[in-house]
């Protein structure tokens, strides 16, 4: 009675389907979060071609330097975000520590540079209530956000006391980097995605 | 790590509050969601109790001193319901009763607890995730229930919350006011069913037992694994468009707000621009498929215990389980048959009324194959039986009263009368919780190691059935009168209503007779909780399924030891066998025995 419960393919792969199940369980969550995402990008092709008139992003204050340099910031955050895990892959522990916390210095420069840019638009009084588009902004960028900072905690989580793990159970914890980098990769692409949307499209 | 290991070695040790409150066992987590689900079931009908009688008796003061009392003046001035308050007890009813009562309890409870069981894994594939979709669960209950605390009371505007009503009722930017709550606490629940789903779905294709595949899990598990699907990937739309309508509530903007919007005669200070058909649409597309999350895990135990009493395999089991992942499928393109009065043009309205016909197709093949397997049975008519084979006709009913709803002309004359409220009523009410309280009697003996009264059973069945139908089938008649579903005087005042206006009574006393049997129900479970029949077997029904090859109740990790199926789900009554059912994890006899020949 008093055995441990151990759940199987916690980190060995099920040889039927190939996956552990964490891995499997980071891909439906993504699934879910394309369906989130999926219905806020559908409300924007909604609203605008319902609308008469529609804003160009970059005309009415949005910065299209500092959001290309925001996707650079994330685009190297992904790269490191692989290099972690290569780096556990080949047991080196020391270069997943600093990849990893490259990563989450990436994340830190993004929400500082969205944090100006959301100030910004507070200074010259521009607010989620002000028309359609800036609605669609401040909750799209906001959601984004909200994404990037739970990122950022796993992140830090698996950085700092999280790694102990390794010590204990280096396979399962390499895959736990695998499933928060496949995560960290769906966030930068959400950002992929908002960045011409709302940045680069014209108005009408 | 070290601390970890000692507490999971000695978790037969664990203090209380890690055993039963924060519990990551899965049995104890669908007990949790269970009772709770209960609890909220029962709320919620007594929201429905209440406004029954101001349909009933329109303007005359509630009868019940106390209660009024309990309500308040704001609330029942002069012991007669508040118009507003009517619309709260309505949109809290529908709310609560999908969100908080049957979903839980189908996917939360029988899902939870079943589903490790059924396929003989030790736990969910994320015990922890599990402990934390319930308590993110419990914590949106407590929202919606607070917010009937906060001044105005909590949300008013259906459990549609369609804008811009919904937006500007009441008009506050404060997040404690009841819809902007009502808003907060679907994004709990919102959180809780995906994370629940993803460790459904994980647990069914990563943790079944050596030798059970696919066409050899039970439809109970089928039923799960696509409803979980759709939880997944149909709820979350709604999540965006919650945060939408909160964004409007809180922050000002106009997603759901069109321009020149006039409220009370003047113009609404906003920027406009946005479509309240949006929300519909975003709405819909979650709640569609919700339907479905209602009723494939009714089907699930209804096939259950179908198939375990009569004592013979279910009628067509490929054809069930290829129709429930078809049905779960185009759940997802039928959304907009709600919509057909919104003006979105006949185009689309051709389109989602071909889909809707096309969905009744496998719920159709389902329904038949569970009717066929009764046939030729020997059948067992115990209280889960009864219950699942009122399903049957019952959600019948249900099914077919939406085909008018379905099609786009028809829907004119029906569309939001008392004939939309008695068709999904009879899926969900005799149909969906009638499944659920067959699955209730049928396990309860595996839960507790205590055997249900079986003649307060019978009473609570006979009861339930005769009184379910008191309520719902007279709305047929009501709504094709043309009544109108959300009167806060039940018609009284429409000449239209004048000559179905005594339905109301009739409805009314049959719904507060449903309660009172209900009761029966409530003193048959504690009874039997503490006082009930011991089981003598671990298996006291006979059935082949894995859960009933576990210690009654099954301890923290399930199975005594690990388990291997050997056969398909329902292997009763096979020729030459020397009893009449075959366990899943029974190992074959030597090659040429007879018992071999329900191997598939």
């Amino acid at each position: 009675m008093s055995t441990a419960i151990e759940i199987p393919y916690n980190s060995t792969e099920r040889p039927d389907t190939g996956l552990y199940n964490a891995k499997l369980g980071v891909w439906l969550f993504l699934a879910s979060e394309v369906m989130l995402f999926g219905a806020l990008f559908s409300t924007y092709v909604l609203l605008r071609t319902g609308a008469d008139t529609w804003e160009n992003g970059a005309q009415i204050g949005l910065s299209i330097p500092l959001a290309t340099i925001n996707t650079l910031v994330l685009i190297i955050s992904s790269v490191t975000m692989v290099m972690s895990w290569a780096s556990l892959k080949t047991k080196n522990f020391g270069k997943y520590k600093s990849y990893m916390g490259v990563t989450i210095l990436c994340g830190v420069i993004f929400l500082v540079i969205k944090g100006f840019e959301y100030a910004h638009k507070f200074e010259n009084g521009i607010w989620p209530s002000t028309s359609t588009f800036m609605a669609i902004y401040f909750t799209m960028t906001g959601l984004h956000g909200l994404h990037v900072i739970g990122g950022m905690i796993v992140n830090t989580y698996l950085w700092g006391p999280g790694a102990k793990m390794w010590q204990t159970d280096p396979e399962r914890f390499t895959n736990r980097i695998e499933v928060a980098g496949l995560y960290w990769h769906f966030v930068d692409l959400v950002w992929i995605f908002l960045f011409p949307t709302l940045y680069l499209l014209p108005g009408k | 790590m070290r601390e970890a290991h000692h507490h999971e070695e000695h978790h037969d040790e664990l203090p209380f509050w890690r055993h039963y409150i924060f519990s990551t066992d899965h049995k104890i987590i669908g007990i949790q969601y269970g009772l709770t689900a209960l609890v909220f079931l029962f709320f919620g009908f007594c929201l429905m109790l209440l406004m029954r009688w101001q349909l009933a008796y329109p303007g005359k003061p509630l009868p019940i001193a106390f209660l009024t009392n309990l309500l308040g003046e704001s609330r029942m001035p002069g012991g007669v319901m508040a118009p507003e308050f009517y619309n709260q007890l309505g949109a809290m009813h529908g709310t609560i009763m999908v969100f908080l009562g049957v979903v839980p309890l189908a996917v939360g409870a029988f899902g939870n607890y079943l589903v490790p069981l059924q396929v003989g894994a030790q736990d969910m594939a994320f015990p922890k995730l599990n402990m934390s979709s319930y308590w993110v669960y419990f914590i949106g209950g407590v929202v919606m229930l607070g917010s009937f605390f906060v001044s105005g009371g909590s949300a008013q505007s259906g459990w549609t919350s369609y804008p811009p009503l919904s937006v500007i009722t009441p008009q506050s930017h404060s997040l404690f006011t009841g819809q902007s709550l009502w808003l907060t606490g679907m994004v709990f629940l919102i959180t809780s069913s995906l994370l629940g789903s993803v460790n459904t779905i994980t647990t069914i294709i990563q943790l079944r037992a050596k030798g059970l595949t696919w066409m050899r899990l039970p439809f109970f598990v089928w039923a799960q694994l696509v409803t979980g699907f759709l939880l997944l990937l149909a709820f979350p739309p709604l999540e965006a468009a919650g945060v939408m309508q909160l964004m409007d509530r809180m922050a000002g903007t106009s997603f759901f707000l069109p321009t020149g919007l006039v409220v009370g005669g003047k113009a609404l200070n906003v920027s406009g621009g946005g479509s309240a058909l949006l929300w519909q649409h975003l709405f819909w597309f979650l709640a569609h498929p919700e339907v479905y999350v209602l009723i494939l895990p009714a089907m699930g135990i209804v096939a259950e215990v179908i198939a375990n009493n009569t004592r013979k395999p279910l009628w067509g089991y490929k054809s069930l389980v290829y129709s429930v992942i078809f049905l779960g499928f185009m759940s997802f393109v039928v959304w907009a048959h709600h919509m057909f009065l919104t003006g979105m043009g006949t185009a689309i309205n051709a389109f989602f009324q071909t889909t809707t016909m096309i969905i009744s197709i496998p719920s159709i093949i389902i329904l038949t194959a569970l009717i066929l397997s009764l046939w030729g049975g020997s059948i067992r008519f115990n209280v889960p039986m009864l219950f699942a084979l009122a399903f049957l006709p019952m959600f019948g009913i249900g099914g077919l009263t939406g085909l008018p709803l379905g099609l786009a002309s028809a829907d004119i004359h029906l569309h939001d009368t008392y004939y939309v409220i008695g068709h999904f009523h009879y899926v969900v009410a005799p149909g969906t919780l009638f499944a659920l309280f067959a699955g209730i009697y049928y396990w309860f003996p595996k839960v507790s190691g205590k055997q249900m009264n079986d003649f307060l059973g019978k009473l609570h069945f006979w009861g339930s059935l005769i009184f379910m139908n008191g309520i719902f089938m007279p709305m047929f008649i009501v709504g094709m009168a043309g009544v109108s579903r959300r009167l806060y005087d039940g018609g009284t005042s429409y000449l239209h209503a004048q000559n179905v206006l005594y339905l109301n009574k009739v409805m009314s006393h049959s719904a507060w007779g449903l309660a009172v049997i209900q009761c029966i129900f409530i003193v048959n479970f504690f009874w039997s909780l503490f006082a009930g029949r011991k089981v003598t077997s671990d298996n006291p029904w006979e059935a082949t399924t894995l859960e009933w090859a576990t210690p009654t109740p099954p301890p923290h990790g399930n199975f005594l030891k690990v388990p291997e199926v050997f056969r398909g789900p329902y292997e009763y009554s096979v020729p030459g066998a020397e009893k009449d059912f075959l366990p899943q994890n029974e190992p074959d006899k030597k090659p040429g025995d007879p018992n071999n020949r329900g191997k598939k």
